[in-house]
């Protein structure tokens, strides 16, 4: 079992890194010229060829690209990971406080869309063939094949713009000093961005849960606990639910991307200051420094997911826990 | 009786599974039907269990001890007097512990000890109560499925194909134990393709060959050819390793009445044209119209 985690532990960080190389190289040949953007277009202009070097030398963009790159990771892992251009703080400073935002969001509607997805499933799989399950289902693909950005826009316009029960953006209220910002007012807020993104997580747990929820009630096991005289409800909660969930909670902690992606659309059309909006912001406001330590920092978020995911089905799952030891 | 089938029918679709099929099954009686691969024995367990897929219809009559097993009736006497012993592991929850499986589903101290008491008695140790289903061999599995059995007093045992992948001496074995429950009171019936091992435990043998009975006759009558009646049943005995491992070469035909008419040299021209009654003589009762019995109105 150690093994095992160290094996994945070592695998997933060699991924970080050559996400990070990849990042950062594709970066380094894009057009944004690092200098142009830091000074502007027309200080550069009008700057001598000397003082053009001078900042060369200091920000070390004369250097060859793996000497940059090396600097920059060795940086980055002390923590310091550049100053913002946009925002003209430093970078980590800015991810916290986004981070913080935003995580409450996604932790929210991640558990939401797992619970509330293998729950549905769950129903729609036991009634399967019923009106019951036809709705489930067919909610479900629809809402699979609805673009997220379309879906929370046209949440925005009924919730907030139509029944104006809910802002229509931002994290907190307009015009309100920071120290007069309520819990009440954060949650009121957060509450359009984790529905869209629960909702838009939902449809492949749910359609995953009830396809397997069909195949576990068509297997020889249940018949034969039908054999034994087990009523339905019997054969549900002892045989169905251990069967389905346990593959469902693998199938949750690999969709942290899932959340991850939906939440970089749904916080734009919220106007929501979360990891994801800033994601947008920087890559077209041209910010390095800050482009690059988001798409770190959600690789580490996806990449431990899905680690997860491995290790709890390594705990839970006893066919594999058992597995080399005496059998 | 504590079995009784009557005109079993049994359909997929557009195919018959099973045709006009009879079945009597006494206290302490062990029958075994006998035939081959596809010729719908296992639906056949399923269908009396109640067990079988939607698009599979069951038609005719099941009297358990004189009355129609109704769904209600099913639903008090399945796992306690009509107990299933299935094929292999694929019929245990693989995420369930044995012992609790065996239990179905009870966790508690006397439960398992009844089951820990079951598991003794057929040569495993405690510890499996605590095992997981693929932790089992498969004559392992197959003494599970015994023991679940008995955690009641069954009175009527369905076995399913309880053999395959078992060397001889452990099918022997596993075998032995429902003779074990016929001697006990149940009555038993094992589906089997191995009519050596059907031979040598049961009583009385069905063969079934395409969805019909061919010939239903004691086990005893199996020792020599001549006390065999039906074609089929006779191809089948020289097929068995000690009288001859003959190959009958036997290619299944559409036409009306009997299948082996092209086979058989005893055929006329009536053998291909009407459907075949039964025929009794002595304890047997055969699909043939040379047996020159009494006329069975099945």
């Amino acid at each position: 079992m150690i093994k095992y985690i160290l094996k994945n532990g070592i695998r997933m960080v060699l991924l970080i890194i050559a996400i990070s190389i990849a990042a950062f190289f594709l970066m380094t040949i894009s057009p944004i010229d690092p200098l142009q953007t830091n000074i502007g277009q027309t200080a550069l202009g009008i700057m001598s060829q000397e003082q053009i070097e001078q900042l060369q030398n200091y920000w070390g963009t004369n250097k060859n690209v793996v000497e940059r790159y090396l600097e920059w990771i060795k940086d980055f892992i002390s923590g310091n990971m550049g100053i913002s251009l946009l925002y003209r703080q430093p970078v980590y400073d800015v991810i916290v406080q986004r981070l913080l935002n935003s995580i409450w969001i996604l932790l929210a509607s991640w558990l939401l869309s797992g619970i509330l997805g293998v729950t549905f499933g769950i129903i729609a799989g036991i009634k399967e063939g019923s009106i019951l399950d036809s709705i489930i289902k067919d909610i479900a693909i629809l809402f699979s094949s609805t673009p997220i950005f379309w879906f929370a826009l046209i949440v925005l316009m009924i919730f907030a713009v139509w029944l104006k029960w809910f802002p229509i953006g931002f994290s907190v209220p307009i015009g309100v000093m920071v120290e007069n910002v309520s819990l009440f007012d954060k949650i009121h807020h957060a509450i359009l961005p984790t529905f869209v993104l629960s909702v838009a997580g939902m449809p492949n747990i749910i359609l995953h849960t009830r396809e397997r929820m069909i195949s576990v009630l068509k297997s020889d096991y249940i018949l034969f606990a039908k054999a034994l005289g087990k009523t339905k409800k019997q054969i549900v909660w002892q045989h169905g639910l251990r069967n389905v969930v346990l593959p469902a909670i693998t199938l949750q902690f690999a969709s942290i991307s899932e959340i991850f992606s939906g939440s970089i659309l749904a916080e734009q059309v919220f106007s929501y200051p979360g990891l994801g909006q800033i994601a947008v912001t920087a890559g077209l406001g041209g910010d390095m420094p800050l482009l690059l330590a988001v798409v770190v920092i959600c690789a580490c978020f996806v990449c431990g997911g899905n680690f997860l995911a491995d290790i709890i089905y390594h705990i839970i799952d006893p066919r594999i826990q058992l597995k080399g030891k005496e059998i | 009786m504590l079995l009784e089938m009557e005109h079993i029918t049994i359909t997929a679709g557009q195919r018959n599974i099973l045709k006009d099929f009879f079945l009597t099954i006494e206290e302490k009686e062990f029958v075994a039907l006998v035939g081959a691969s596809g010729s719908g024995k296992s639906i056949l367990a399923h269908s009396i269990i109640g067990i079988i897929p939607e698009n599979v219809i069951c038609s005719g009559t099941i009297k358990y001890k004189g009355f129609i097993l109704t769904e209600e009736k099913k639903a008090t006497l399945l796992g306690n007097e009509i107990v299933l012993i299935p094929q292999n592991t694929s019929y245990l929850d693989p995420l369930m512990k044995v012992g609790i499986q065996v239990a179905k589903g009870k966790k508690d101290k006397k439960s398992l000890e009844k089951v820990k008491n079951l598991f003794k008695k057929y040569h495993m140790e405690e510890s499996v109560v605590y095992k997981y289903p693929f932790m089992l061999s498969g004559g392992m599995t197959r003494r599970v499925f015994i023991s679940s059995a008995l955690m009641e007093t069954p009175k009527l045992v369905i076995a399913d194909e309880p053999t395959p992948g078992l060397h001889k001496k452990m099918a022997q074995q596993v075998v032995s134990h429902f003779r074990e429950m016929a001697d006990m009171g149940a009555g038993v019936l094992m589906i089997t393709h191995d009519l050596d091992l059907a031979i040598s435990t049961a009583d009385k043998i069905v063969v079934l060959y395409n969805g019909e009975i061919m010939e239903v006759a004691k086990a005893i009558n199996f020792q020599s050819q001549d006390t065999l009646y039906h074609y089929y049943t006779k191809e089948l005995w020289k097929s068995m390793p000690k009288n001859g491992f003959y190959h009958s070469p036997i290619q299944q035909t559409s036409i009306e009445g009997c299948p082996f008419a092209h086979y058989c040299q005893k055929a006329k021209k009536e053998c291909t044209i009407n459907k075949i009654p039964y025929f009794v003589k002595g304890e047997s009762i055969v699909k043939c119209l040379f047996i020159g019995g009494e006329k069975q109105c099945y």
